[in-house]
């Protein structure tokens, strides 16, 4: 780190002093390691001399709307560019982004679609750039010149994403900056993929790479590129997406170029500059039309993806005049061991993500949409990790932290009359899909996912059900991808796919859109597995609004010691369409049928196993009692819910045979439920004096803040805790350990050890 | 005037009150948090996410654990109207969940005309596509 705060006791050093010991700092730092100073910032950066001269000569709205619309449409360009000819599946469903940065590094116009979470965090490196390669001499930055980077401790989400970074000079001068972002998957890391679970250091999570110099001349150097490819599983996808990401830019670059070939570099840089300041203000005046009002929220993430356990996202927004700020103290301390950690720029870009594409998706793109919002956290806690800590599971922590924004901004929005969408329970936030990895039918090595994750159930509307496998809450225009497509390249089979899964429900006066059924199975590789990287098993990953119902759970169901090729082809009829049919019903004889929690760690799977999981639903909007019948009939029709539990819940009366509504049977089940609940519920302040307990329960590992004590953070036990503001180490003992300590206590109760030497 | 605050919840500025939507019930004041004017009822989360595996055989079944998290239902006591649902772990405090700034609220609504009927916000149309 070049910045340190120096304790002082005695003397308070004279601003030449300070000066100097700077200075001796700077000059003598062993290690250029993540940055506080940039890492801890997502504002803009002040503007500069220069920008403000630029402003002054060229202020025109219209030259600068011509402008901007050209840059945004050679983002659009190089965005397209590699979504077409990217290599990962991830550049082809879209989590991308590309975008034009100022001369200060600030990510001033991005590309329209893709991946958002990317707009308020990608700026960070070249920040680092800025900061230390500029004026290094073994380094500089020079036309011609390219950056990669990955880590995400120097910015951006988790180091599956790498970046390609080009600085853009006029007649000798930086005028800005271009690059591109793409989750690329594979990364060298312990798992294939890119995303390990199994992580428990920085160390196991692959390839970790601070911004630094691979292209010079606009060519890619051979010697890094080949050490780049020898750290990772997919030598050609590092090689092909490197190539790719640079054209991309090369591309936006032609179009910078005709811009200030036809207007002028000062026109250029105050467009910029405008931009951002304009979007900024724009966003501090929409937030001064929402109530003065604090809103609190918690969201439970219920494993680490190795162990089940309660890991506590708290939330407290409060919104005051023109400020709104994001309070995520009281969340769980950071794990020393496992993965779910993130850096608190990935946070912050998941929350930008909220207001680009649910609350303002009228928006242009860029850092400004978020800049003036505030985000308070505790040190070396799960929403704001030290550098020590593995992260590459971040987006655990991203998603629980999107989900508590999302459901805290919606009871801001309902009063508020100016609205830009509508008011919108919390989406489904979880990766319900495969990750694969290991040779492939035609001998090449590989670790990826499916794009089904970006078949998550959307949340319902103030005046409408949710969408079902609509999109990710990181994309809202990303495609799951065509799985016959994927079936050329990889060993394994989706025997059900897109199939909704019944009874999985949200329940609302509109509900929530619900997810489909995976079933997969590997066909022509022996050296081929699966993992998946999900919570929310044992405890819903979101909450409801206004009386609707969050989502349940979704585990991951194994059917073992069968081959189900061999099945449908000698005895077809056994082979059933559904997890509840194949798991209930247990048609295969000589099959083991097992369930799981869904941090699968990387398992190799035989030919014709089943590994089965859900894509998860929204959550439901309002008091289901309101639900219109014939939409409760629709959803038996299409097969989202079973006649039994809609009757049971809705409490809709309808002829088993031909479904018709007996409106009047509703109306009567419908004011005995109320009334129902009027008997069965307890004043709250009755309630309250059984229900509150001073401490977490003590049969759960409970992490984070109990109640409003948000001082004391709880480390797994009601006796074990830190103060929120002093780290300690948060270690969890390896789940096979666990269960070999567990047995070996039952040996020892039957006497059984076998008089074993300790 | 009043304020629609959610869904079902409102407050009369005068008397700062939370009042029920559905039935006009006065659920106390807006001071204090609605949920202290409500029934509570601790609600199985089994009954509403029901086992889609058979829970005899298997220990993950797509239902919650009740041992794990449960959900709080808050009702109008007064029409039964299901105002909140809150996913709980058990014995953690209810959350204050919605404490507006009362004077901020009323001198933001002095400038405005009181809305009776909720704004619903622009719906998502299709893109007419790009056409020759
Ligand atoms: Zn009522």
């Amino acid at each position: 780190m070049s910045e340190m705060n120096t304790p002082v006791t005695a003397k308070t050093p004279s601003p030449e002093e300070v000066a100097l010991i700077k200075k001796f700092l700077n000059d003598t730092t062993l290690f250029l390691g993540p940055d506080p100073e940039i890492m801890q910032n997502h504002d803009l950066m002040p503007r500069t001399e220069m920008e403000d001269e630029c402003m002054r000569k060229v202020g025109d709205a219209h030259t600068i709307a011509k402008i901007r619309d050209r840059i945004q449409a050679g983002c659009d360009e190089g965005y397209e560019m590699v979504e077409q000819m990217g290599a990962a599946p991830g550049a082809k469903w879209g989590d991308v982004i590309t975008g034009v940065y100022s001369a200060s590094g600030d990510l001033a116009i991005a590309s329209a679609g893709g991946v958002l979470i990317f707009s308020a965090l990608v700026h960070h490196p070249i920040k680092f750039i800025i900061k230390n390669w500029v004026n290094e001499p073994t380094v500089g930055v020079r036309e011609g010149d390219g950056f990669i980077h990955n880590d995400s401790r120097y910015g951006n989400v988790h180091n599956t994403d790498q970046s390609m970074i080009l600085p853009i000079f006029h007649k000798g001068k930086l005028v800005c900056w271009v690059a591109s972002t793409v989750h690329e998957g594979e990364n060298g890391a312990i798992e294939p993929g890119g995303m390990p679970s199994m992580a428990e250091s920085p160390c196991d999570e692959g390839l970790k790479m601070c911004p630094f110099k691979v292209v010079e001349n606009y060519q890619i150097k051979r010697d890094i590129l080949t050490f780049l490819q020898n750290s990772v599983r997919e030598p050609k996808l590092q090689y092909e997406d490197m190539k790719v990401k640079l054209f991309a830019c090369l591309r936006i670059k032609q179009r910078i170029e005709e811009t200030l070939n036809t207007d002028g570099p000062e026109a250029l840089i105050s467009t910029l500059r405008t931009t951002m300041e304009n979007v900024r203000a724009e966003v501090k005046r929409r937030v001064s039309q929402w109530p003065d009002m604090t809103v609190r929220t918690y969201i439970i993430q219920d494993s680490t993806l190795r162990e089940n356990c309660v890991v506590k996202i708290n939330c407290k927004l409060t919104k005051t005049g023109d400020r709104l700020i994001f309070d995520f103290r009281g969340s769980s301390p950071e794990f020393t061991n496992r993965p779910t950690n993130t850096i608190v720029a990935g946070l912050k870009g998941m929350l930008a993500q909220v207001f680009l594409c649910y609350v303002w998706p009228d928006l242009p793109r860029g850092q400004a949409a978020f800049a003036p919002i505030e985000v308070i956290t505790d040190p070396h806690s799960i929403v704001n990790c030290s550098y020590d800590a593995p992260n590459s599971q971040s987006l655990m922590s991203i998603f629980t932290g999107f989900t508590a924004g999302q459901h805290a901004v919606a009871k801001f929005l309902y009063s508020c009359p100016e609205k830009y969408t509508k008011v919108h329970a919390p989406t489904f936030n979880m990766i319900n899909t495969f990750i694969w990895g290991g040779v492939s039918q035609h001998g090449e090595t590989l670790g990826n996912l499916c794009a089904d994750l970006n078949g998550m159930g959307a949340g319902a509307r103030s005046d409408l059900d949710g969408e079902h496998g609509l999109a990710p809450i990181f994309a809202t225009m990303a495609d799951i991808g065509e799985q016959e497509l994927n079936e050329e390249d990889v060993p394994f089979l989706q025997l059900v796919s897109k199939k909704m899964t019944r009874d999985a429900i949200a329940p609302g006066k509109y509900r929530g859109g619900q997810g489909y059924t995976m079933i997969a199975a590997t066909k022509d590789s022996e050296q081929w597995g699966f993992m998946t990287t999900c919570q929310g098993a044992k405890i819903p990953p979101i909450q409801g609004l206004f009386g609707g119902y969050a989502c349940g759970c979704y585990p991951l169901s194994k059917v073992k010691g069968i081959d189900v090729y061999d099945i449908l082809l000698n005895e077809p009829h056994k082979f059933k369409h559904s997890i509840e049919e194949i798991m209930n019903e247990q048609p295969f004889e000589e099959a083991t049928y097992t369930t799981h929690h869904m941090g699968m760690g990387f398992e190799i799977s035989k030919r014709g196993e089943l590994f089965m999981i859900s894509q998860g639903a929204g959550a439901g909007y309002g008091d289901l009692l309101e639900r219109d019948p014939a939409g409760v009939i629709r959803d038996i029709e299409e097969g989202l819910i079973s006649p039994g539990v809609a009757e049971r819940l809705y409490k809709v009366k309808f002829d088993p045979a031909t479904l018709a509504v007996n409106q009047e049977a509703t109306a009567a089940a419908r004011d005995a439920e109320r009334k129902d609940r009027i008997a069965r519920g307890v004043p709250y302040a009755e309630f309250i004096k059984t229900w509150n307990k001073p401490t977490p329960p003590s049969h759960l590992q409970y992490f984070g803040c109990w109640g409003d004590d948000v001082a004391k953070l709880y480390m797994g036990s009601p006796d074990k805790f830190r103060d929120a503001n002093t780290p300690r180490p948060n270690y969890m003992v390896h789940p096979k350990d666990v269960r070999i300590a567990e047995l070996e206590a039952r040996l020892h109760a039957l006497g059984a050890m076998g008089g074993e030497k300790q | 005037m009043k304020v629609l605050m959610t869904e079902y919840l409102r407050i009369d500025l005068d008397t700062e009150q939370w009042e029920c939507r559905v039935c006009d019930h006065t659920i106390g004041t807006a001071a204090k948090g609605y949920k202290e004017g409500m029934l509570v009822y601790n609600r199985d989360p089994r009954e509403i996410h029901p086992p889609i595996l058979d829970p005899e055989k298997y220990r993950f079944t797509f239902s919650p654990d009740p041992e794990w998290v449960r959900i709080l239902e808050y009702y109008c006591p007064h029409c039964g109207t299901m105002v909140e649902t809150e996913y709980a772990i058990p014995g953690h405090p209810p959350l204050h969940d919605m404490e507006p700034d009362l004077p901020a609220l009323r001198a933001q609504w002095a400038k405005r005309e009181e809305v009776k009927e909720p704004v619903v916000g622009p719906a998502v149309v299709p893109d007419q596509g790009h056409n020759h």
